[in-house]
């Protein structure tokens, strides 16, 4: 059966469409059923805890962009280690070696720890003490 | 950086000829190639010396190590001669190296050539250069940096003798370069003087527009020849078909600017500000003369171009006439002379142009020996007078200094051509090939030519009345930090020079008598020997009219009138009546203005050229905002707001975004040509 | 040793010494001297200038080297960039190694970023694939951004930082965006396949996109006109010894992996892109010298020169295949050498305050520090062009190429651009060399010139020398250099 290759994301388009349909159809009930007490704290828009208008001046700890940063640094090279886990089992034919993706990815990792290494001896993470180093 | 010369010893000469190793030193002096090497490599060897240790040892050192290495260039040039006496034949030694670039498509050696051409180059260079040294020694004797001196002269004799030296077009260029470079630095000597370090600087930049033409010039031979070797280019240029006008402009563009000729000439009577054995040497003898060396080495390409021989005949009338008329007015002694010797270069460039080739390198020789002893001589003045350079301030010296004036007066007879010194002979010459080359050319530079010989004949006897006859104007014991540069020499009134610096005048008032002598012509006895020795490598371009001795001799007639006239009308004016010049001044008012400012050139370049070159630089500036935090703390200063950080942070905001705009702006246009143009 | 291993042996090299700088900084107690650090880091630098040198002896005798699924290609061509960076990164180590000795400036982290810098510059110039590349270009410009930054609580360092890590990522998407594109066109991101698949590519002119943007992109890294705005203010508020590294080693890398994407990857547009090469050239060599004459900043004067020397590179591009990769790596080199070396000698002067900065504080310069000052000048001079400086025959090189392949107006345009250039060096060297006017040498700290200093500066000089001297022997090296492909087709360039 000769299909035009679009038909192909026939079943795509419907999840798009179920997708939006959960969305739009929770907030339209919560709409219609819920009570409507329109205080400032509801009515502002959420930022991480954190007002998101008002003074710029207003002082807040450079830790926890320190945190924030070192979170998403993190968090993205955790994100590698997927794609890899996926092919592990077919690595050893891609590559010709049998260890060969493992050693890879012990090696990757390895930066990733000397990273978080540097990042716990200048004391970043270290939240309590005044007298640490991380002033970066 | 002296230290970093050094690693020159090291890479290029030890290599190459094995100089400095004693077991074959006896051995190669013996071989006359390798006496090639060694003619530039000694005054490099005294730069490093001087430049190096200089500093510490006591000034009889420094000179004597200063003319060591110079004497023994000239010594083995006059081994040249000997070789060349020995041998009868035509005298064409070459010392090649191994490659020194090879370049896929084109190489060039490192490669040393004498034939006469050079010869003479050699004999003048390493001659006066010798002469101009021993001088040196007396006139900076109380100078401070009296080793960088002797360095930077030496450093200029190493990159002269390799100008001349060289057999390919990138070497002469490398020479060329640094005698640039050694001006540079010694018109700049007295380096905290503003006016010496920016002269240095104006000549370093009109040389580069010469030196751009120059560049070009040669990028073309190597596109059409895909060689820069002389022997190489010359020997195929009849029958390549290159663009050879184009080739020649450029290349006389390059030699307008070493030797200060229309329109490149304004830096020259600047570079004045220099110690004046520097003027003798680089700006009259040697370095402004290499302009018309570089002609007549390209002769064979200059003669496939008719165009461009008429124009470089052209120039070097105008620049004869224009800077004999503008010396006419001049007050400072030296200045007089600057102006003359760009009047004498002209000459020398019309010789070229009406291709009489040998008549303006005969013209160089004697040049370089009236022009040195006349800067010299005047040099002895300045040191009498305990630097005073100015012509109103002096009168009645020939007996307080006498062997200076009578020296002088020998270089001023020879340059305003009183028959049968050297000058005459010269300028003769070039007047009878300029009149029977045949071509209107020819004729319109011979008649300018006769009017500056009476022009350079006038300002020379001015020079000469008003600094040795008349009524003294000189002021006594004035001299005390009167002139930052000067202020050491004699301050115990007028006083005739020792005589490490009055021999060396001497010697060159003897040649500047005599010095015509090898190149008198056949219409007066003699063989013109110059010419003929001259011929294996300027092969004249036309040949001479045969049997035209009594147009010589008429024409020598003329160029002796015009001496005559000049000399009657500065004894009129200066001293039968000393008044009228000032009243001749007055009545011609606009015209004297005119001369007395030079004809506004140096205004009139700095309006066109500089002046417009920061405009379109103040324009890129702001049309691809240079905003930066100087520009924007200035605007910050002058908007006077209290609020400076918000508006600082406002500005760069709006700088980065700008910026961002800018990348996109030129992105956009660079996809737009991509897609549309082709 | 794998092949692979020894096709990074540089970069690993590098990358082990930078991870060891970076874990022994927090480790050493606060107050004391990172110079230990800067040892190991000269150490790491001039042992991986070795491993590329045995590199070039393995591929002497047994030709070129690929390793990572042909990713990875080590042949002369860039075994030349990894020695030149190598290099580098050495003089600039040395130079700078007392310019970062206070406890507030980070000294240990400044030896770490500059060796993953270069280990990111080493990996562009020897990789094949487009995307390889883009990791390269992405390590060592993030580590320019943050260098540019080191002269901290300064508001110009900030500045300087964070304009070129904004305008930087804006540039580098257009990198991005063209190998994607040339994904499109050719179905592969490595340079042969992508040469191969123009042959039979159905849609040309996406691919003729995808070199401008690639383009765009890469004149970015180099400051190429028009995208050059952000390199006066970042060269002015960076600190003296990175604005002499990040002026040329990336620069290096970047028109490494030019040469080999436009002449290796799409010789088939030559055509096409010759134009924007010509354009771009003209543009940066106007702009910069223009720009320059009119500065009073010497590190801004500096870097308009700097935008204009590569239009000068650009040049080399019009040459012949071979003629421009030669032209191009020489000129790199030399002007590596002379650009570094002045800058050090800024570093030397003015120290991290950085309080001697415009043309007038350098008046009478000479009479206070005459060796600095001759030094200077002869960078300046070989800047300008003189003979028997590397920048000379640098020009000489470039321009001779382009006027033989019959780019004649570009090469009379770079001529009289050289002419104008000396106007503002001169103005430098002329107050250098004159009456200091009433307090400008006053305040210059004669502070004493270090061993290790002094020997960077003695290399970049005898560098820049010895390239106007002698320039045969690494002509030789980089005429072997014109970089080869992989590509199953061989595609001969095309004129149109």
């Amino acid at each position: 059966m000769q299909t035009h290759y679009i038909w192909q994301y026939i079943p795509l388009v419907l999840q798009i469409l179920v997708a939006l349909a959960m969305a739009g159809g929770m907030v339209a009930a919560s709409f219609f059923i819920g009570k409507h007490k329109r205080t400032k704290v509801k009515l502002g828009a959420y930022e991480c805890g954190m007002d998101p208008v008002g003074d710029a001046r207003g002082r807040f700890s450079v830790k926890f962009y320190m945190v924030a940063m070192l979170f998403i640094l993190f968090d993205v090279e955790a994100v590698f280690i997927m794609p890899w886990a996926v092919i592990y089992r077919q690595l050893h034919t891609i590559t010709g070696q049998r260890l060969f993706g493992f050693w890879e990815m012990v090696v990757y990792l390895g930066f990733v720890a000397v990273g978080l290494f540097y990042v716990w001896k200048k004391g970043i993470l270290d939240w309590t003490n005044t007298s640490s180093r991380g002033d970066l | 950086m002296f230290l970093l010369s050094f690693l020159y010893l090291l890479l290029f000469v030890i290599p190459e000829g094995n100089l400095l190793f004693a077991s074959r030193a006896t051995e190669s002096i013996m071989d006359n190639t390798n006496l090639l090497w060694l003619i530039p490599t000694l005054p490099f060897a005294g730069f490093l010396i001087n430049g190096t240790l200089g500093r510490k040892l006591p000034r009889a050192a420094v000179s004597a190590i200063a003319l060591l290495f110079t004497v023994l260039p000239a010594l083995i040039v006059a081994k040249l001669w000997l070789i060349l006496k020995a041998d009868g034949a035509p005298l064409a030694l070459q010392a090649v190296s191994r490659p020194w670039i090879a370049v896929s498509g084109f190489h060039v050696d490192f490669a040393f050539t004498v034939d006469h051409l050079t010869l003479i180059m050699l004999s003048i260079i390493t001659g006066v250069g010798f002469l101009i040294h021993i001088y040196s020694v007396g006139y900076m004797a109380y100078e401070e940096g009296f080793w960088r001196f002797f360095a930077y002269l030496n450093l200029f004799m190493f990159f002269m003798l390799v100008l001349v030296l060289s057999s390919s077009f990138l070497l002469l260029f490398v020479g060329w370069e640094g005698v640039g470079l050694a001006s540079y630095l010694l018109i700049g000597f007295y380096f905290t003087k503003d006016s010496a370090a920016n002269a240095g600087k104006k000549a370093f930049i009109v040389n580069r527009i010469g030196d751009f033409g120059f560049l070009l010039a040669m990028f073309l031979l190597i596109a059409h020849f895909g060689s820069l070797d002389f022997n190489t280019v010359f020997s195929h240029a009849a029958t390549t078909a290159a663009p050879f006008t184009a080739i020649c402009l450029l290349l006389a563009l390059g030699a307008t600017g070493k030797s200060a000729q229309i329109p490149l000439y304004v830096w020259l009577p600047d570079a004045m500000e220099g110690p004046t054995p520097v003027s003798a040497l680089i700006h009259a003898a040697t370095m402004v003369t290499a302009g018309i060396y570089m002609v007549a080495r390209c002769h064979v390409l200059f003669n496939l171009s008719p165009t461009a021989l008429a124009v470089v005949a052209c120039i070097g009338a105008a620049t004869a006439l224009l800077a004999a008329t503008i010396g006419m007015v001049q007050n400072d002694i030296k200045r007089v002379l600057a102006y003359s010797t760009v009047s004498q270069l002209g000459y020398m460039f019309m010789a070229c142009g009406v291709g009489a080739y040998s008549a303006g390198i005969f013209h160089v020789m004697t040049h370089a020996f009236f022009k040195a002893l006349l800067f010299l001589a005047a040099g002895s003045v300045i040191h009498a007078l305990g630097g005073e350079q100015d012509m109103r301030k002096m009168g009645a010296l020939r007996k307080r200094i006498p062997i200076t004036f009578w020296t002088m007066s020998a270089g001023v007879f020879a340059i305003a051509g009183f028959p049968f010194l050297s000058g005459f002979f010269s300028k003769d010459e070039i007047l009878f090939q300029a009149f029977t080359a045949g071509t209107a050319v020819g004729k319109f530079a011979w008649a300018i030519g006769v009017f500056t010989a009476f022009l350079t004949s006038f300002y020379m006897f001015r020079l000469w009345f008003k600094t040795f006859f008349g009524a003294s104007h000189v002021v006594e014991h004035n001299t005390h930090d009167h002139h930052a540069a000067h202020d050491s020499h004699g301050s115990h009134g007028v006083h005739e020079s020792p005589l490490v610096m009055t021999a060396p005048l001497m010697i060159l008032a003897v040649l500047a008598i005599i010095g015509g002598i090898v190149g008198v012509p056949t219409a007066f006895g003699g063989h013109n020997e110059f010419e003929h020795f001259l011929d294996p490598v300027l092969s004249s371009g036309h040949e001479v009219v045969a049997a035209s001795s009594g147009t010589a001799i008429a024409l020598s007639t003329v160029a002796t009138l015009a001496f005559a006239l000049g000399l009657g009308l500065a004894y009129q004016l200066y001293i039968r009546k000393p008044g009228t010049s000032r009243e001749i001044a007055k009545k011609l008012q606009p015209i004297y203005s005119l001369l007395d400012h030079k004809y506004w050139v140096d205004e009139v370049y700095n309006f066109a050229i500089v002046g417009s070159l920061l405009n379109v630089s103040r324009i890129a500036l702001s049309g691809i905002v240079d905003t930066g935090i100087v520009q924007g703390s200035i605007g910050l200063l002058s908007s006077g707001t209290g609020a400076l950080a918000s508006v600082t942070r406002r500005m760069q905001s709006g700088n980065i975004r700008s910026y961002a705009g800018w990348l996109a702006l030129g992105a956009a246009a660079v996809i737009a040509i991509t897609i549309f143009i082709h | 040793m794998s092949t692979n291993l020894l096709a990074l042996l540089p970069e690993l090299v590098l990358t082990i010494t930078g991870v060891l700088v970076m874990v022994l900084e927090p480790v050493i107690p606060a107050g004391k001297s990172r110079k230990p650090l800067g040892w190991l880091a000269i150490l790491g630098s001039l042992l991986s200038g070795l491993a590329a040198f045995y590199q070039l002896q393995i591929v002497n005798a047994q030709g070129t080297l690929t390793a990572f699924y042909s990713t990875i290609q080590i042949d002369p061509f860039s075994i030349f960039f990894h020695l030149l960076i190598a290099a580098v990164v050495l003089v600039t180590l040395l130079g700078s190694l007392d310019y970062f000795e206070s406890p507030i400036t980070h000294a240990g982290e400044y030896f770490a970023l500059v060796l993953f810098g270069a280990v990111g510059m080493m990996f562009m110039t020897s990789s094949v694939e487009l995307l390889m590349v883009f990791i390269g270009l992405e390590i060592s410009s993030i580590s320019t951004y943050i260098l540019a930054g080191f002269r901290k609580g300064r508001a110009t360092a900030s500045e300087s930082s964070i304009k070129y890590f904004l305008l930087g990522s804006f540039a580098t998407a257009f990198f991005l965006y063209g190998v994607a594109l040339i994904y499109g066109a050719t179905g592969s991101t490595s340079i042969g396949p992508i040469a191969a698949g123009l042959a039979i590519t159905r849609t040309p002119t996406m691919a003729i996109l995808a070199v401008a943007m690639v383009l765009i992109g890469l004149g970015f890294k180099v400051s190429a006109a028009p995208f050059h705005v952000w390199t006066p203010d970042v060269y002015q508020g960076a600190p003296a010894p990175v604005v002499g590294l990040m002026s040329t080693a990336p620069k290096a890398a970047a028109f490494a992996v030019l040469l080999r994407f436009l002449f290796n990857g799409t010789p088939m547009l030559h055509g096409h892109w010759i134009l924007l090469i010509e354009i771009l050239a003209v543009a940066s060599m106007c702009l910069g010298n223009l720009g320059a004459l009119k500065q009073h900043d010497v590190k801004r004067l500096l870097a308009y020169s700097s935008i204009a020397h590569a239009g000068y590179l650009l040049v080399a591009f019009t040459g012949t295949h071979q003629n421009a990769v030669a032209g191009a790596c020489f000129y790199t080199a030399t002007y590596a050498a002379m650009n570094v070396g002045a800058f050090l000698v800024l570093s030397q002067l003015s120290g991290f305050s950085e309080r001697i900065r415009s043309i007038e504080d350098f008046t009478g310069l000479a009479l206070k520090r005459p060796g600095m000052s001759a030094l200077l000048g002869f960078f300046l001079l070989s800047l300008i062009g003189i003979p028997f400086t590397g920048g000379f025959f640098g020009k000489f090189y470039v321009f001779s190429g382009a006027l033989q392949n019959g780019h004649v107006w570009l090469g009379i345009v770079g001529l009289a651009n050289s002419g104008v250039a000396c106007f503002y060096y001169l103005r430098l060297l002329a107050a250098i060399y004159s009456r200091p006017t009433s307090d400008s040498v006053a305040y210059i700290p004669v502070r004493k010139v270090t061993a290790p200093a002094a020997v960077a500066l003695a290399a970049t000089a005898l560098a820049t020398l010895g390239l106007g001297i002698l320039p045969n022997k690494l002509v030789h090296l980089v005429e072997r250099a014109t970089p080869t492909t992989t590509a199953a087709v061989a595609v001969q360039p095309t004129q149109q």
